[in-house]
């Protein structure tokens, strides 16, 4: 497990920040990932190429971090493959029926003091703490 | 073109942002939300620097009024708390603290961890497409789907 790091989450925070903010600034859209996925499963329009853009960008971000000298970070995936199916389909639901995800309400939506981002955030990060709670340590996987 | 050439590039600097701080690595998200074990407050720091970097450039966009490529701002104005906010809240905090990935980071990790995080994006394209069964009634009717991101 990678130790507490503070300068580089903050220096790659305000990179998220930047991205967010420049996304708003040249094309007037929200960088929230579930809304731009989700956008995209829909039927095609008007949207369509940005929004696989943004996430071709995303997709080969690490392609072009690595290829410009940047070291990957560790990334670290425990989880079983059910487990996986299960947290992929409520997060892809979940997401769309709350209207954001990490990005669309926690980064976006608070920035812009969004009552309605704020509890969903609220509310997720108080869900999540608490399903870590049960499965590592009531439950002990 | 413009649009889509800098939404790409934007993309790209979001995952990025993600790698640099650590919250593309699922283990990471975990030991931020695992608060009565051994807790990594990391996370805090990288929302910190995103929230206030965006909440700069909302105000800079806010003030100049349009977009550089676009005709307008499209920001959402629903401000009433329904059920849908929190309900679809809860779900993604249950998937979220199950394996610790979010949307962006599950996108951003597909070249790295190709195995597990293709099946987690492909159970969250399915979830999103169950999404659209939903009657329009238990949803945003007035708004729109989506409505906030």
């Amino acid at each position: 497990m990678d130790s507490f790091k503070p300068l580089s989450a903050l220096l790659g925070g305000s990179l998220i920040g930047a991205s967010a903010a420049l996304l708003l600034l040249l094309n007037g859209r929200i960088a929230g990932i579930s809304g731009i996925l989700g956008g995209l499963l829909a039927s095609p329009s008007r949207e369509t190429g940005w929004r696989a853009a943004f996430l071709a960008g995303l997709v080969l971000a690490p392609l072009v971090y690595a290829g410009s000298g940047g070291s990957l970070p560790a990334v670290a995936v425990d989880a079983s493959f059910p487990l996986l199916v299960v947290a992929g389909l409520l997060v892809g639901f979940g997401a769309r029926l709350g209207a954001g995800c990490t990005s669309g309400h926690g980064v976006c939506g608070i920035g812009r003091g969004s009552r309605r981002s704020l509890i969903a955030t609220g509310t997720f990060m108080a869900v999540a703490i608490l399903t870590v709670l049960v499965t590592r340590h009531l439950l002990g996987a | 073109m413009a649009k889509t050439v800098s939404a790409f590039a934007v993309g790209l600097l979001f995952g990025i942002g993600l790698l640099v701080s650590g919250m593309a690595n699922p283990a990471k998200v975990l030991a931020f939300l695992d608060v009565t074990g051994r807790w990594d407050p990391s996370l805090a720091f990288v929302m910190a620097g995103a929230v206030a970097v965006s909440a700069a450039g909302y105000r800079v966009a806010r003030r100049r009024g349009r977009p550089v490529l676009a005709p307008r701002l499209e920001i959402p104005t629903r401000r009433d708390l329904d059920p849908s906010l929190l309900v679809g809240a809860a779900l993604f905090g249950v998937g979220w603290g199950l394996v610790g990935l979010c949307p962006g980071p599950a996108l951003t990790i597909l070249s790295v961890v190709p195995a597990p995080a293709a099946t987690f994006v492909a159970a969250m394209a399915v979830g999103m497409l169950m999404f659209r069964l939903v009657p329009p009634a238990t949803s945003n009717p007035k708004a729109g789907r989506g409505a906030d991101a």
